[in-house]
């Protein structure tokens, strides 16, 4: 009998505004997402539970391939570093390796992780302001590239490598004006006012200090290309000033990340998708850049880049359910998920598209969706135009791969399994769940507060 | 708590309200509910008639028709008395 049945979808009603209807009238954009690379959102919940991350190999092999060929068409030598900090799971990371790219990390966490992963020590690029002495040891034992980032590190590198007498291979983080404000320039030596040509003085008369690069990471998220044409200008009037000052090529140009993903800004008027450059323009700009700027032939340097986000945000999927349906004291709808920004740390920056994972009606509601977090910050999307969500239902939040892995945090809640689909469609738990032990386990009671009465 | 008896509803879940000129869009189910609250029927009625064409708890259904039922009075759709 059962199976005869219709379809149920809760009631819903609203008000058809007809000054303010738009051209989707009231339809929903989105058809249901019921499959990631074929395997059924619903047997991946069954399986794993929900809510649960889950990430596409496929599409960031492509991701990758594509971002090298937007490079290698245009330009001799590329080379791409995984920024660790996007997306450090080790699968992930060795998705990225497997494809050729070396490691970028920025914390000796994050630099174990690489070598852990197997990346050999001369492959990896240690960023960061933060690299104490015995870091620095670590880094240079193994050959890796040394990111200077401020005075005080370069005097700790150059005395470590006169008391190993080895030398280092170092580059120097430099921060510009790029056109872009504000300006990051916490990080690295400062272009215009002379300070990366100071610290490029020091290194060049530093017996143990081979300067081998230039990098720099001019922002996050960037939405105009021509900065990276600035960047790549003022690198180049570096290594070119270097070459002639002191006869050293520079064997490398690093401009950072900081390519868009095709998220859409909280607060955009445009969607992500029709507004952000392809990676093709951010390649031409700087490609044309370094090929114009009148370096020989033998002393083009290699460009490498650390583009993190628009790498594997696309690759990226929350899946969740819905906990409870309420309404507001001012009539709007509320949803309640079962995963909150906790999880969803993107959630801050993004209007994060989320789809239902089964079949709806053309009706939609506008509704704020909260996550389960017992706190006020715990609001997902605060206004989004859903069809009407029945209790128990799922969704998919789509382009969650960049950061939330990284920088989620155990809080009230605790972090959901992290899985991966394979080129061939089957799943993998690339990282449990935490459990409760995982978090009492770091925990030690002293032994006065070990008993009390009620 | 009765519905304006005026109301125009189409197949499609379009609703108009003659009386003030407001128009409204609802779902199946709620079209549902709004024809057979127009014919008079109770809620015992509705719930009965609901759960044997549309695959759903009686319990789960109740909670959504009281929702529904609120946001009908929000629009000013039913009188309460
Ligand atoms: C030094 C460095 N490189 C690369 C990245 C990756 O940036 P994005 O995700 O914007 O591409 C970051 C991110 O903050 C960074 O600090």
């Amino acid at each position: 009998m059962k199976t005869e049945k219709l379809k149920y979808e809760r009631p819903a009603i609203r008000k058809m505004n007809t000054g303010l209807m738009n051209k989707f009238g009231t339809r929903t954009e989105y058809a249901p997402f019921t499959h990631i690379d074929g395997v059924s959102v619903k047997e991946l919940i069954n399986k794993y539970g929900s809510p649960c991350f889950v990430i596409s190999e496929r599409t960031i092999r492509k991701t990758y391939q594509n971002a090298v060929r937007a490079f290698k068409t245009r330009y001799p030598k590329v080379q791409f570093a995984w920024s660790y900090k996007t997306n450090y799971i080790d699968a992930v990371c060795n998705v990225f390796h497997q494809e050729g790219s070396w490691a970028e990390v920025v914390s000796i966490f994050e630099y174990t992780k690489a070598i852990e992963n197997g990346v050999p020590g001369n492959k990896i690029i240690f960023n960061g302001p933060e690299k104490t002495k015995a870091d620095l040891q670590i880094a240079l034992e193994n050959n890796s590239y040394i990111h200077v980032d401020h005075f005080d590190e370069l005097y700790d590198l150059i005395e470590l490598t006169q008391e190993l007498k080895k030398t280092a291979k170092v580059a120097i983080r430099v921060n510009m004006d790029t056109g872009v404000y504000p300006m990051w320039d916490r990080f690295g030596f400062n272009y215009e006012s002379g300070q990366a040509w100071n610290a490029i003085n020091k290194i060049m008369a530093s017996e143990y200090l081979e300067m081998v690069g230039l990098h720099c990471h001019i922002g996050t998220f960037m939405l105009d290309t021509n900065a990276y044409a600035i960047a790549a200008a003022k690198l180049s009037d570096l290594a070119v000033n270097i070459k002639y000052v002191f006869n050293k090529t520079i064997q490398y140009l690093d401009l950072g990340g900081g390519f868009p993903s095709a998220n859409t800004l909280r607060g955009a008027y445009l969607p992500g998708p029709d507004m952000i450059p392809s990676i093709d323009e951010f390649a031409e700009v700087i490609t044309n850049t370094i090929l114009n700027y009148g370096y020989k032939k033998e002393d083009l340097p290699l460009l490498i880049l650390e583009t993190g986000r628009a790498m594997i945000d696309d690759a990226g999927y929350l899946l969740g359910s819905v906990i409870a349906n309420k309404r507001l004291s001012d009539g709007r709808r509320a949803t309640i998920m079962d995963f909150g920004v906790n999880i969803l740390f993107t959630a801050f920056w993004y209007e994060h598209k989320i789809t239902p994972a089964q079949e709806f009606s053309s009706h939609t509601e506008d509704m704020v969706i909260y996550g389960p977090l017992c706190m006020n910050i715990d609001v997902v999307r605060s206004s989004v135009t859903l069809p009407a969500l029945n209790r128990g239902d799922h969704v998919v939040v789509h382009k969650v791969g960049a950061y939330n892995m990284t920088q989620w945090m155990q809080f009230i809640a605790m972090r959901p399994k992290v899985t991966l689909i394979d080129t061939n469609g089957e799943s993998h738990v690339i990282r449990e769940n935490e459990t409760v032990k995982t978090i009492t386990e770091p925990e030690r009671m002293p032994e006065h507060l070990k008993t009390f009465n009620l | 708590m009765k519905i304006h008896s005026n109301l125009a509803v189409s197949d499609s879940g379009f609703i108009f309200n003659p009386s003030n000129g407001d128009s409204f869009s609802t779902n199946v189910v709620g079209a549902d509910i709004i024809r057979l609250l127009k014919l008079g029927k109770s809620l015992t009625d509705i719930k009965k008639d609901i759960s044997v064409k549309y695959d759903v708890e009686p319990t789960v259904f109740e909670k959504d028709y009281e929702d529904f039922i609120s946001q009908l009075q929000d629009h000013f759709l039913v009188n309460n008395d």
